[in-house]
């Protein structure tokens, strides 16, 4: 049985607003949470969902107003237990009087690397995230998907055990998130825990084991993507075109989309062969036939936009 | 130097050098050599007062300003700009970060007084003064300097624990000026003959950081000898105050919330 990497018990963090700084603002609300060693694990929501400040409380950076956490079994104030963890944060900027090497150099120091290790350590890294051609360029000159590139590279480059990447996508290029995702699903394969913020939800859905969907401070609902998106069948989705001379009945065209001269018709499962019937008998080519299947954007939005009284009712699979 | 605290320090050095921080001693460069070519022909006999008098003052004057700006700045600039965030992810603890911090800047200061002796010392040469034993007061006086340097910093860094670049100044600053004037607080209460505001003034005297001691610039001109006892004095002093000061800072900045 695989141990927790992350617990998180009764997380909260309020913080003070207003000119007097007298009223609070709850921005996590007692968040329960676990995270097994070895997972790929999606944190989800919208814009202010809490998902930066979990990650900010994790790290220390910010500090609970209630509730506590321990990655690896160890109390997330001790900071010998940073040895074993790695962290993207959000929109990462660096020291940019340094180069790509240099920063990565600094920050494994930290890990107590001797020099020779830290050399072959950081060259194999700037390789892995394709900035070996921009290894001693400072970092000053660097684009954001550059930046995001070093980001990822010192949250591993130490070879943690447990990754904490806040919006690792963000302000990369199709090419550039296509490299992250190959990094996250590699680290999974040598066993690394990847916790990992983002509202692609396209991304959580390839590429993580469960997902967790946060709204308004709130845990709306925590699950395997497989099983949140195969719960149900929507309809069936059916795309044809017609024969020349051969009319498609009325009915058909006026509740199908027509792209060019095809037709795409969405119908309820039970509808499926009355309305390949008809096409039969209009002599209609038939392209496809497939099943619509509610996708994880649709679950997402289909907590988010519930009334926060009625979250626990969506929660798939609370470990 | 491959304590935490040391790799901090060695990159807080480093960012201030490639943000040309040492630029300043071009400034110090020009003002001694014009003062060496002015005071040679102005003054008579009195060419040596005159240049370390200067000399000793622009190197507390432009030690200063690096050390309330740039210090002020240590730990403001890491939130702002987020590198913190990274960075203490890393096994660092908070105090050990701000230790370092202080230390980098400090080995600024150092570095950037060093030059600027030699630019003094340059610049005594050019007047066609031959070195004495006497001028080891001098380097004594570039000493004490330095300490003042680093009690400065240590308050700078303190105050920008937990307020904005401008108010820690303002507040560094007051407690430099207001520390300078120690003494003349301590003996403006014994004119009173009131006890309270005596008792009072003595208190604000105590409590009050003594910048004044720290200032030999007018012995060093004259070539006055330094007591030994207030070398011991004043590193004892400055140490104990920037042990307390970096203890206060920590204290803060532990329980700090980042933005």
């Amino acid at each position: 049985m695989s141990t927790a990497a992350i617990e998180i018990v009764g997380l909260t963090k309020d913080y003070p607003v207003g000119f007097w700084r007298k009223r609070m603002r709850r921005s996590l609300d007692s968040l329960n949470l676990q995270v097994e060693e070895g997972e790929i694990f999606g944190f989800l929501g919208p814009n202010g969902a809490g998902k930066t400040t979990t990650l900010k409380l994790l790290m220390r950076l910010i500090f609970p107003t209630a509730g506590t956490a321990r990655i690896l079994g160890r109390s997330i104030g001790d900071t010998r237990m940073h040895r074993d963890i790695g962290y993207l944060p959000e929109q990462p900027y660096f020291y940019d009087h340094l180069t790509a090497r240099e920063l990565l150099d600094y920050y494994t120091r930290f890990s107590g690397y001797p020099a020779a290790e830290r050399r072959d350590r950081i060259a194999r890294m700037l390789e892995r995230v394709g900035l070996s051609s921009a290894a001693d360029v400072q970092l000053r000159k660097f684009s954001k998907g550059m930046l995001q590139r070093v980001g990822i590279a010192q949250a591993i480059v130490h070879d943690p055990k447990v990754v904490f990447l806040d919006e690792p996508m963000s302000g990369l290029d199709p090419i550039g998130r296509r490299e992250v995702r190959d990094i996250i699903l590699d680290l999974k394969q040598q066993g690394r825990t990847v916790f990992f913020s983002t509202h692609i939800l396209s991304d959580a859905e390839m590429l993580c084991d469960r997902v967790a969907v946060l709204h308004l401070g709130q845990l709306r609902g925590v699950g395997a993507p497989g099983e949140i998106v195969s719960i149900e069948v929507h309809g069936v989705e059916i795309l044809f075109e017609s024969r020349e001379g051969r009319p498609l009945p009325l009915d058909l065209i006026q509740r199908a989309t027509r792209t060019g001269q095809r037709y795409r018709i969405e119908v309820p499962e039970a509808e499926l062969y009355p309305t390949l019937g008809q096409l039969r008998d209009c002599d209609a080519r038939i392209l496809s036939v497939s099943t619509v299947r509610p996708t994880l954007e649709d679950y997402f939005f289909r907590l988010v936009d519930r009334p926060k009284e009625a979250h626990a009712a969506v929660e798939v699979n609370v470990p | 130097m491959s304590s935490l605290p040391g790799i901090v320090a060695i990159n807080t050095f480093r960012e201030a050098v490639r943000d040309r921080v040492l630029y300043n001693l071009i400034f110090f460069a020009l003002i001694m050599i014009g003062a060496a070519i002015i005071v040679g022909q102005i003054s008579i006999g009195i060419e040596r007062q005159v240049i370390v008098n200067l000399g000793l003052s622009a190197i507390s004057i432009i030690g200063l300003i690096m050390a309330i700006f740039i210090g002020v700045g240590l730990v403001y600039k890491e939130i702002e700009k987020r590198t913190l965030y990274s960075l203490l992810s890393k096994p660092l603890p908070r105090w050990e970060f701000l230790t370092g911090k202080y230390v980098g800047l400090l080995i600024t200061l150092t570095v950037n007084t060093f030059f600027m002796t030699l630019g003094l010392a340059a610049a005594l040469f050019y007047v066609g003064r031959p070195f004495v034993r006497s001028d080891v007061s001098i380097l004594v006086a570039i000493y004490f300097i330095l300490l003042e340097l680093a009690l400065v910093t240590a308050f700078a860094l303190f105050f920008s624990c937990f307020s904005s670049p401008m108010l820690s100044t303002l507040f560094t600053l007051g407690i430099y000026v207001a520390g300078v004037f120690a003494p003349d607080i301590r003996n403006l209460g014994d004119l009173t003959h009131n006890s309270a505001i005596q008792s009072g003034a003595r208190a604000i005297y105590y409590v009050l950081p003594n910048f004044h001691n720290f200032n030999s610039i007018a012995l060093a001109a004259h070539g006055d000898a330094i007591p030994l006892a207030l070398l011991w004095q004043n590193t004892l002093y400055a140490l104990l105050y920037v042990v307390l000061l970096l203890l206060a800072s920590s204290a803060v900045f532990s329980r700090r919330n980042l933005k």
